[in-house]
C-alpha cells in the first residue's frame, strides 16, 4: 500500500477514535467555562487554546467529531440506500417510471443544494442533529440514484438478464440476485467519496449558523474562529484543519478504492 | 436516401428542437425551483409581520401590513398572486424596507456578486490552463507529481477554511490586502475572496485540462505535428489545446453556477455586499420576498447556464441533436 494511503487511513482511523472515545478523552466538559481565560494561545493546560468564553479548544473539537461521524455516516447510509432503491427501481422497470425519476434528478441537480439544505434546517426553529441529517438526506440520495439507475439500464442488457427473465424468475428475484451486487462498485467509489462531502455540507450549514444548536460542531467552531480572526487565529485554523484534513483524507482514500475496484 | 438539400432541412430542425427541447426543460425546472422555494420558505416559522413592526405593535397596524402583503390569504391564493407576479416580471416588494422593490434590491447586489464570480472563474482558468497544459506536457516526475497533489489539496479544501487562512496570513500578518468590509469595491479587496471562491474549481479545471491534453496528445494529428517539424510550444498549444478545450470550457460553463451559490460563503467570511450576503440577511429577518428572489436568481441562472452549454454543445456535435432514448437505441 502507497505511504498517502496509509496515511489517509490513519487520519480516518483516528477520526473514528476520535469520535468514538473523543467526550471520554476530552479533558474539559462542554460547561467547563473559564471566562478569565477566553481567547489564550495553545499552553500546557490546554493544549489548542481556548475559545469563546474559556471553552477548551481541543475537547470542543474532540466532541464535534462525534457529530461530524454520526451525522457522515447516516447520511451516506441513508442516502445510499434510498438513491439505490429508487435508481434499480427506475432502470430496471424503465418507461414512465425511469422518465419520471430522470426528471426528478434534473430538477434536484438544477437546486443549489446548500440553499435547499438551509431552507429545509431553518423550518425548525431550534434545530437539531436529525433536521440536519434529514435537510442532508433530502438531495443527498441524487448522486447514488443517478449512478445506481445508469449502471442499471447497461447491466440489464447483459445476456445473463435475460436468461433470468426467460427463466420466469420474478422481477424483485432477478433486481436484487443480478443486478444488485453488480452496483457495489461503483456506489462503494460514490460512498466513499460521499463522507468527506457530507462533513463539508455539514461544517458549512454550521458555519452559516444553521447547524444543530447547542453542539460543538467543527463548522460553528470555525465560525466563531472568523469573528475572532484578529484577536485568536488559533481558533479558526484547528477547526479548519480538522474539516480539511477529514475531507483530504476520505477524499483520497476514495481515490485508492477507485484504482483498486476498476 | 435523402438529398442533400433534405438532409440540411432535417439538420436544421434537429438543432432547432434540440434547443427548444432543452428551453423547455429549463423553463419547468425553474417553475419547480420557484414552487419548491415557495413553500420552503412560507412553512418557516416565524411571523414576517411581527418582525417588520416588532412585537409590540398594535394589532390593527399588523393586520393592516399583513393584508398589504397579501399574507392574510390562504396559501394557494398567495401562491397565485407570486405566479402571476413572477410571469409579469415582477418578484413584489421587500417585507423589510416596503418601499424597496426586490428587483431593485437584486439588481443592487448582483453586480457585485457577478464581478466576484467572473474574477473566480479567471483566475480558476487562467491558472488551470497553463498548468494543466504542463502538467500533460510532463508526462512525470516531481513537478507533475506536485502539481497534482496540489490539485488534490485545492479540492479538498473547503472555502469556509480557506477564507479565514489567506485572510489571517494575507491580511493581518503581511497587511497585503486589505481587511474585510473596507472598500468592497477595489480590486485589491477582490483577490482573496476570488481566489477563496475559486481553488476547487481550479483543482477540476487543472485535473480535466490534463486528461484531456493527454488524450488528444495520442491522437495522430500530433504526431504528424511533431514530424513536420513544429516546435513542442506550437504544437501543444496551437493543436492539442484548442481539441483538449472543449470539454474543459463545457464544465467551466456549468460551474459558474456552482460558484454563485459559493458565494454565500464568500461574502459571508469576506463581508462583501452581494447576493450572498443580501440572502442570508433577508433569510434571517424572514423577508420572504426577498429570499425567494435570491434563490430564484441563482436557479436561474444555474439553468440558463447549463442551457447554453448544451446549445453550444448541440451546434458542435451534431450526435447531441437527437433524444437521449433514441440514441441508445442505434
Amino acid at each position: 500500500m502507497r505511504f498517502v494511503t496509509w496515511a489517509c487511513a490513519a487520519v480516518v482511523t483516528l477520526f473514528t477514535l476520535a469520535a468514538l472515545l473523543g467526550p471520554a478523552l476530552a479533558p474539559y466538559g462542554p460547561d467547563d467555562l473559564d471566562i478569565a481565560h477566553e481567547f489564550e494561545p495553545p499552553s500546557r493546560a490546554h493544549l489548542l487554546g481556548t475559545g469563546e468564553n474559556g471553552i477548551d479548544l481541543l475537547s470542543a473539537l474532540l466532541r464535534g467529531a462525534r457529530l461530524a461521524l454520526a451525522v457522515a455516516s447516516s447520511v451516506v447510509l441513508v442516502s445510499l440506500c434510498l438513491g439505490l432503491s429508487l435508481g434499480v427501481t427506475a432502470g430496471y422497470m424503465g418507461g414512465a417510471v425511469d422518465r419520471a425519476l430522470g426528471a426528478v434528478i434534473n430538477v434536484m441537480m438544477a437546486f443549489p443544494s446548500i440553499l435547499l439544505n438551509m431552507a429545509i434546517v431553518a423550518l425548525v426553529a431550534r434545530p437539531g442533529v436529525g433536521h440536519v441529517i434529514f435537510a442532508l438526506c433530502v438531495n443527498g440520495w441524487v448522486g447514488y440514484a443517478r449512478v445506481a439507475r445508469g449502471e442499471t439500464l447497461s447491466i440489464r442488457r447483459n445476456d445473463y438478464v435475460t436468461a433470468a427473465v426467460c427463466q420466469g424468475l420474478p422481477h424483485w428475484r432477478i433486481a436484487l440476485r443480478h443486478v444488485l451486487p453488480n452496483l457495489a462498485k461503483p456506489l462503494v467509489i460514490q460512498a466513499s467519496y460521499g463522507f468527506g462531502g457530507v462533513i463539508l455540507a455539514e461544517s458549512s450549514l454550521s458555519f452559516l449558523g444553521l447547524g444543530p444548536a447547542r453542539a460543538d460542531s467543527w463548522g460553528a467552531l470555525l465560525d466563531q474562529g472568523t469573528s475572532y480572526l484578529m484577536v485568536s487565529p488559533w481558533v479558526a485554523l484547528a477547526s479548519g484543519a480538522a474539516i480539511f484534513a477529514c475531507i483530504l483524507a476520505f477524499n483520497l482514500l476514495g481515490d485508492d478504492v477507485s484504482r483498486r475496484i476498476s | 436516401m435523402r438529398t442533400p438539400k433534405e438532409n440540411g432541412r432535417s439538420r436544421r430542425t434537429d438543432l432547432v428542437a434540440g434547443i427548444g427541447r432543452r428551453l423547455a426543460v429549463g423553463v419547468a425546472t425553474v417553475w419547480v425551483v420557484a414552487t419548491l422555494v415557495f413553500f420552503a420558505i412560507h412553512l418557516l416559522p416565524g411571523d414576517p409581520v411581527a418582525q417588520i413592526l416588532g412585537e409590540d405593535a398594535p394589532a390593527e397596524a399588523r393586520e393592516e401590513l399583513r393584508a398589504k402583503l397579501h399574507l392574510d390569504r390562504p396559501i394557494h391564493e398567495q401562491y397565485g398572486i407570486y405566479m402571476a407576479g413572477l410571469v409579469t416580471g415582477g418578484l413584489g416588494q421587500s417585507f423589510r424596507w416596503p418601499e424597496r422593490s426586490v428587483g431593485s434590491l437584486l439588481a443592487e447586489a448582483f453586480p457585485h456578486t457577478m464581478r466576484l464570480a467572473l474574477v473566480s472563474m479567471a483566475v480558476a482558468l487562467g491558472l488551470a490552463l497553463p498548468l494543466g497544459v504542463l502538467g500533460a506536457s510532463l508526462g512525470g516526475g516531481t513537478l507533475r507529481g506536485a502539481l497534482d497533489v496540489g490539485a488534490l489539496v485545492g479540492l479538498a479544501t473547503p472555502n469556509i477554511w480557506l477564507g479565514p487562512v489567506l485572510m489571517v496570513v494575507f491580511s493581518i500578518k503581511l497587511g497585503w490586502t486589505p481587511l474585510p468590509g473596507d472598500d468592497p469595491s477595489g480590486l485589491g479587496s477582490l483577490i482573496l475572496p476570488a481566489i477563496t471562491l475559486g481553488t476547487a474549481l481550479m483543482a477540476i479545471l487543472y485535473r480535466l485540462t490534463r486528461s484531456s491534453m493527454e488524450e488528444t496528445m495520442r491522437r495522430p494529428f500530433m504526431r504528424t505535428a511533431r514530424a513536420k517539424g513544429l516546435g513542442e510550444a506550437r504544437s501543444l498549444f496551437g493543436h492539442a489545446l484548442p481539441n483538449a478545450l472543449l470539454p474543459v470550457v463545457s464544465v467551466g460553463g456549468l460551474q459558474l453556477g456552482a460558484l454563485l451559490t459559493g458565494t454565500v460563503i464568500t461574502e459571508k467570511i469576506f463581508e462583501r455586499p452581494g447576493l450572498g450576503s443580501l440572502f442570508l440577511e433577508a433569510y434571517y429577518a424572514r423577508d420572504i420576498p426577498v429570499v425567494q428572489g435570491c434563490v430564484l436568481v441563482m436557479a436561474t441562472i444555474y439553468v440558463l447556464v447549463n442551457a447554453l452549454t448544451d446549445g453550444a454543445y448541440l451546434l458542435v456535435d451534431p450526435r447531441m441533436r437527437r433524444p437521449v432514448r433514441e440514441r441508445g437505441a442505434s
